[in-house]
């Protein structure tokens, strides 16, 4: 996903002469065709997030599109504040790049897990927040928010993330894609894990359960008009994030779903629980909670209790 | 000294303060006395501003990082007609534009919003690479307190517009020596601070930072070398130019009460 990041934007800083890209002293083997076509829009300000946020906002406020870069929580939480009052409150064209959302650095630790940032960003006044499911997107993205106004946070992978999409789909800040239909339940997700949710899809479409699925790649904001529409079609929504449980897009959902009137749908969160992590591979870390097979196993089990109850409800 | 009107600036930027604080009974009437003859100087005979075209591009940047002696820059942006002066009156009142840490919505000449610690330098220092990168003229100020130089975010940024040349750009150190709850030296001592700044890459001056005609001098010889930042640290007392204001902690946080208002009026009458 990095790298189709950084593709995506050289392509638009060869055309848009105001395109700005600033990292913390990170994006070894990534950020080097950037830095080598563009070296005056391009500085790398050293360990300092603090200083390249508010650097940035600067820049931005005299005419600049600039993007930040770095790894999970630093450019987002390490400069919270900066983040805050430089970009938001003046609405500067500030884009943030975070690489590695979710526990994509794995046994690297829990600093390097961004495992809080969706629900930290998107309570922001005027901040956009995109988690895109895969590279293709994640190009599309890239292009979205440069031209979208204002301040932006793209929630990356890491590499390596396999394609959902077998040709560009139409990508619009704040539209989710549809990827499969369904009519028992329908899973919303962002993110890489976007991909175990469509494979979780498909297996639960064997079981003879048929099960929609979007990407919602745009956590704020939030279609809620979308969203309110789905729940007066399907039953069951199942929202799919590598994130805490508190606060991402499966809050977003559940604040949106919560305040319909009338009949709703059973809403289910499968994130990550609210805790720090052990050490493990990204895969070991997602495997209780996110795997294609543990979101087959929780989806599957959900409408089982749940058929289970009307059943005895009838007898 | 120069009759350009810059001593009476300076007192009317002191007298519109103490009679917002007294009318808001906001805090830091202390801190807008100790930096009033920094702004006078910046505003009368440094700065290429042009009130009526508020956002001409060419123009030169001023940024408040002690966002919290709003109330002396919304005085001389009112003074040199950026807004009109009523709007002094409505200083932190509810609904209104002037809120009591330096902001820019809506308030014509505030070029950024502060009033959390060490943010300023690093936004001085975006503007500053920006005019660089586009050839462009205009220069950066940013006047900072001393107690915001304990901020890491302050000396990130003082790393950094060295390494990249910007002599565009000048911080003003408003070294009054007292900070938020107590003297520098107890809290947290900056000195040798003139030591730090040059350690750091910046080209620095220490001048008397209510003497008009050494701020100007510093400021116009800025930058003091090509290629460096500039770094101006200005000696000054807190409280500046009101005698039971002067060097007093209280100031930070007291307003004046009528009666106190009445005094310092006077005391500033007598300076004009």
């Amino acid at each position: 996903m990095r790298n189709a990041f950084i593709r995506s934007l050289t392509e638009l800083a060869r055309r848009d002469p105001r395109i700005f890209l600033l990292v913390g002293d990170l994006g070894y083997s990534v950020v080097e065709p950037f830095r080598d076509e563009f070296p005056e829009r391009f500085v790398n300000v050293g360990v300092a997030e603090q200083n390249m946020t508010g650097l940035a906002a600067g820049l931005a406020l005299s005419g600049k599109i600039v993007f930040t870069y770095s790894i999970a929580n630093f450019p987002t939480l390490r400069c919270l504040e900066q983040v805050r009052n430089d970009v938001c409150y003046h609405r500067a064209n500030v884009k943030i790049v975070a690489v590695g959302g979710g526990l994509a650095y794995g046994a690297l630790g829990i600093t390097h897990h961004g495992t809080e940032d969706v629900a930290i960003l998107r309570a922001l006044p005027g901040m956009t927040v995109v988690a895109p499911a895969d590279p293709m997107e994640a190009a599309l993205a890239t292009r979205a928010i440069a031209a979208w106004p204002g301040p932006c946070y793209l929630r990356l992978g890491k590499a390596g993330e396999p394609s959902i999409h077998a040709a560009p789909p139409d990508f619009r800040i704040g539209r989710p894609i549809e990827l499969r239909q369904g009519e028992d339940a329908v899973i919303l997700a962002s993110g890489p894990m976007t991909r175990n949710a469509l494979l979780a899809a498909e297996k639960l479409s064997g079981a003879g359960i048929s099960v929609g699925l979007y990407s919602v790649h745009t956590v704020k904001p939030l279609d809620e008009e979308f969203i309110r529409q789905l729940a007066r079609q399907v039953p069951f929504l199942f929202v799919v994030e590598e994130h805490s449980v508190i606060g991402g897009l499966g809050s977003a959902i559940a604040e949106v779903v919560a305040e319909i009137s009338g009949t709703r749908p059973l809403l289910k969160r499968l994130a990550l629980p609210d805790s720090f992590h052990p050490v493990g591979s990204q895969e070991f870390l997602c495997s209780t909670y996110l795997s294609a097979e543990a979101l087959f196993t929780r989806i599957h089990a959900t409408l089982s209790r749940v058929a289970a109850k009307e059943l005895r409800a009838l007898a | 000294m120069r009759q350009d009107g810059c001593q009476e600036l300076a007192v009317r930027i002191r007298s519109h303060a103490l009679q917002m604080t007294h009318r808001a009974r906001s805090s830091h009437v202390g801190s807008c006395l100790s930096i009033a003859d920094l702004l006078a100087v910046l505003y009368q005979r440094i700065l290429r501003v042009n009130p009526n075209q508020p956002e001409w591009e060419e123009r030169d940047r001023f940024l408040l990082s002690k966002g919290h002696a709003a109330a002396a820059l919304y005085a001389v942006l009112a003074e040199r007609g950026f807004f009109p002066s009523e709007w002094l009156e409505t200083y932190c009142q509810d609904g209104a534009r002037l809120a009591g840490h330096i902001t820019h919505h809506g308030v014509p000449g505030v070029e950024v919003s502060t009033g959390s610690l060490g943010h300023g330098l690093a936004m001085g220092c975006g503007m500053a690479l920006a005019a660089k990168c586009d050839s462009k003229a205009f220069r950066v100020f940013v006047l900072l307190s001393d107690g915001e130089c304990d901020e890491g975010s302050t000396w990130e940024a003082a790393l950094f517009a060295p390494h990249h040349r910007l002599d565009n750009l000048a911080a003003i150190v408003d070294y009054n020596r007292i900070q938020s709850f107590g003297s520098v030296k107890d809290v947290l001592d900056l000195d040798p601070l003139a030591e730090k700044w040059k350690a750091f890459g910046w080209g620095v001056r220490e001048i008397n930072g209510h003497d008009l005609e050494e701020i100007e001098a510093s400021l116009r010889s800025a930058p003091f070398k090509p290629g460096q930042p500039s770094c101006v640290i200005a000696h000054t007392v807190k409280g500046r130019g009101v005698s039971f204001m002067e060097h007093k902690l209280a100031w930070h946080y007291q307003s004046p009460n009528a009666k106190q208002l009445q005094q310092a009026l006077a005391e500033l009458g007598e300076q004009q």
